[in-house]
């Protein structure tokens, strides 16, 4: 009797590995099947969307007259771009503020290096609650106001902790003749060491993008005015809680059934993040594993 | 040769050394520049706040601010030392969901890594993380609203026993089943991403381990017992003491998304308790005193927990 050995593991028999796929089909199904309903349901012709009683498979044809209410200029073009210009301004300060940061504590010569590291990493032991992080952002004069929604999050000290991992790792020599050359800390910062760390500047930024795109508490919290809302705040409102959306708040006669509209919104707030998926996947797992290693 | 060695040793320090702090300061004046707005919004939204937690002695008043507020010693504190039924209620529901959390979300990636790391087809392995881990970059409304497309009333689920002629089940806003709900929707959002880190612990095990072991006649059971498990002890422990400090945290967003269906009976914890009775209620020190206890737990838990396993030989997460 002969086994096939792969890395010295014996191949388990046929009936083991049939029983594995099956659990990891079952698995792999069940984090798909929504999307492909949402995505369906928000195409698929009135007629079965009423006929089926909500959720939709398999479109029998495909139509945009969802998208267009949309898309016509009320509360869902409004939140849209409120979100972009949250995730787009935030993602760009977000990443300034932390290459800034983490460049400085990579340094090893940095005289005030030692207490800036201490403060960004005992940050990371004690969340301050709700309540006081309410009143400092009031207090600053933000409730209300769009960057409520980008300067408390502003930065992530893991984040700051794992761009420091990977400049630190830089080779030396680099920085160090740069530095020979008459380069100032500025010029190697932004010539030499920026473009060495594309890598972990594109997971980083994604990162934040997503949490940006994803923020729905900060704005529970800190906004009143509901032309201020992101995405996740008018999705919550129309989709979850079931208000419905009229031709007031969309700002067009033209009105697809609720539950196509319903489920196109879902989609308007899922396609940014699977277009960024593929750019993500590719760096991430090396990504949160420096974090894990260094941090 | 007195004065020599010291001269080496003055070299040896280097020029660092000989700077004033002023002076240092002063050279370092650009990297200064480059810490200083990240810096200042970590002590901004991060210190500030944590100095903030003052009004859990105080009684704030909105329109005197936080200094000109009166103080009330440990009065904030008595919702908790007395048992207000209102915060028992949220301390229950918590403790309910950390256990749960504990059991089912915990294992469910370890479990998941192992049937990964098993397959023998490495493009069906990447396959499967792709689609795996995407609910972990979905937002919690996001999540809630396809569980409420997919087992709703008139969701996925529903639909199909109705045109089956079949009885529906009701789980979206059944109070009954609400932790169940909670639990499940945490395994479907983060079970495939949590996989990263064991999956990386994984490769990490020398293959000549295995090898020995079959030699000396072990089965595939006994290899995961005796093999695979030990190589994943370290992160196993590691994550539990993250986890551990984190069990007064059971979901937030995801919890007060769904708190209107269901209630508060079953929904309060002690996170939307804060919320609840101060943004919303407006008994800010109350709130404040429960958040500032919740954190101070926290991180008993965390110290203890890292201890604990220092004791034992593990590494913890930090060392001292």
């Amino acid at each position: 009797m002969s086994t096939k050995i792969v890395q010295g593991v014996p191949m388990p028999g046929w009936p083991m590995r049939i029983f594995k796929g099956l659990v990891l089909l079952v698995f792999c199904a069940v984090v798909i099947i929504p999307f492909v309903g949402v995505i369906s349901t928000s195409v698929a012709p009135n007629k079965q969307i009423n006929e089926s009683g909500g959720l939709v498979l398999f479109p029998k044809s495909v139509n945009f007259a969802a998208y267009e209410s949309l898309f016509a200029g009320g509360v869902v073009t409004q939140a849209l771009f409120v979100s972009i210009f949250v995730t787009v301004i935030g993602t760009v300060l977000s990443l300034t503020v932390s290459c800034l940061l983490a460049y400085a504590l990579a340094r090893p010569s940095f005289t005030a290096g030692r207490p800036i590291l201490l403060i960004v990493l005992f940050s990371m032991l004690f969340s301050p609650g709700i309540i006081p992080t309410y009143l400092t952002v009031k207090g600053v004069g933000l409730l209300d106001s769009i960057w409520a929604l980008i300067v408390p999050t502003m930065i992530s000290a893991f984040n700051v902790v794992v761009l420091r991992a990977f400049f630190m790792n830089l080779p030396n020599e680099i920085t160090e003749s740069a530095r020979i050359d008459g380069a100032g800390e500025l010029k190697t910062f932004t010539y030499i060491v920026l473009p060495l760390s594309k890598a972990v500047l594109s997971v980083i930024g994604l990162f934040y993008a997503v949490a940006y795109w994803n923020a729905f508490f900060s704005a529970l919290l800190y906004l009143n005015d509901s032309k201020l809302w992101p995405l996740q705040l008018v999705l919550r409102t129309y989709v979850i809680n079931d208000t419905q959306l009229g031709s007031a708040e969309l700002g067009t006669e033209l009105l697809p059934p609720q539950a196509s509209i319903q489920m196109a919104i879902l989609v308007v707030s899922i396609v940014p993040i699977l277009i960024i998926y593929p750019f993500l996947q590719r760096h991430f797992a090396k990504g949160v594993l420096t974090g894990a290693v260094k941090g | 040769m007195l004065q020599r060695s010291s001269l080496l040793r003055r070299s040896k320090t280097g020029p660092q050394q000989q700077l004033s702090l002023g002076r240092r300061l002063l050279r370092d004046r650009v990297l200064l520049l480059f810490a200083l707005p990240g810096c200042a919004l970590i002590i901004v939204f991060h210190y500030v706040p944590l100095l903030g937690n003052v009004i859990a002695f105080k009684d704030y008043q909105p329109y005197l601010g936080i200094t000109s507020s009166d103080w009330s010693g440990w009065a904030n504190f008595s919702v908790i030392f007395n048992g207000d039924p209102a915060f028992l209620r949220a301390l229950k529901n918590t403790l309910i969901l950390t256990c749960l959390q504990s059991v089912f979300v915990f294992p469910a990636p370890i479990l998941l890594a192992l049937l990964l790391n098993s397959l023998f087809s490495e493009r069906i392995k990447r396959i499967a993380q792709s689609i795996l881990y995407l609910p972990h970059f979905m937002s919690w409304v996001i999540v809630v609203a396809l569980f409420q497309q997919m087992l709703g009333g008139s969701g996925l689920l529903n639909n199909y026993l109705r045109s089956h002629d079949l009885a529906t089940i009701n789980i979206i806003g059944n109070s009954e089943l609400f932790h169940v709900l909670l639990t499940s929707q945490i395994i479907w959002k983060d079970t495939g991403w949590a996989t990263i880190l064991f999956l990386a612990a994984l490769s990490q095990i020398d293959s000549q381990l295995y090898e020995a072991a079959s030699v000396d006649g072990a089965s595939r059971m006994k290899q995961l017992w005796h093999v695979t498990l030990p190589g994943l002890r370290g992160i196993i422990i590691l994550l539990f003491i993250l986890r551990l400090g984190d069990s007064l945290t059971v979901g937030f967003e995801q919890i007060i998304l769904q708190q209107q269906a269901v209630g508060r009976d079953v929904s309060e914890v002690l996170d939307t308790y804060v919320y609840n009775n101060g943004v919303l209620g407006g008994a800010w020190g109350v709130a404040a005193a429960v958040g500032l206890v919740k954190g101070v737990v926290g991180v008993i838990l965390v110290l203890t927990a890292n201890k604990v396993a220092h004791i034992f030989g593990e590494q913890g997460v930090y060392q001292r």
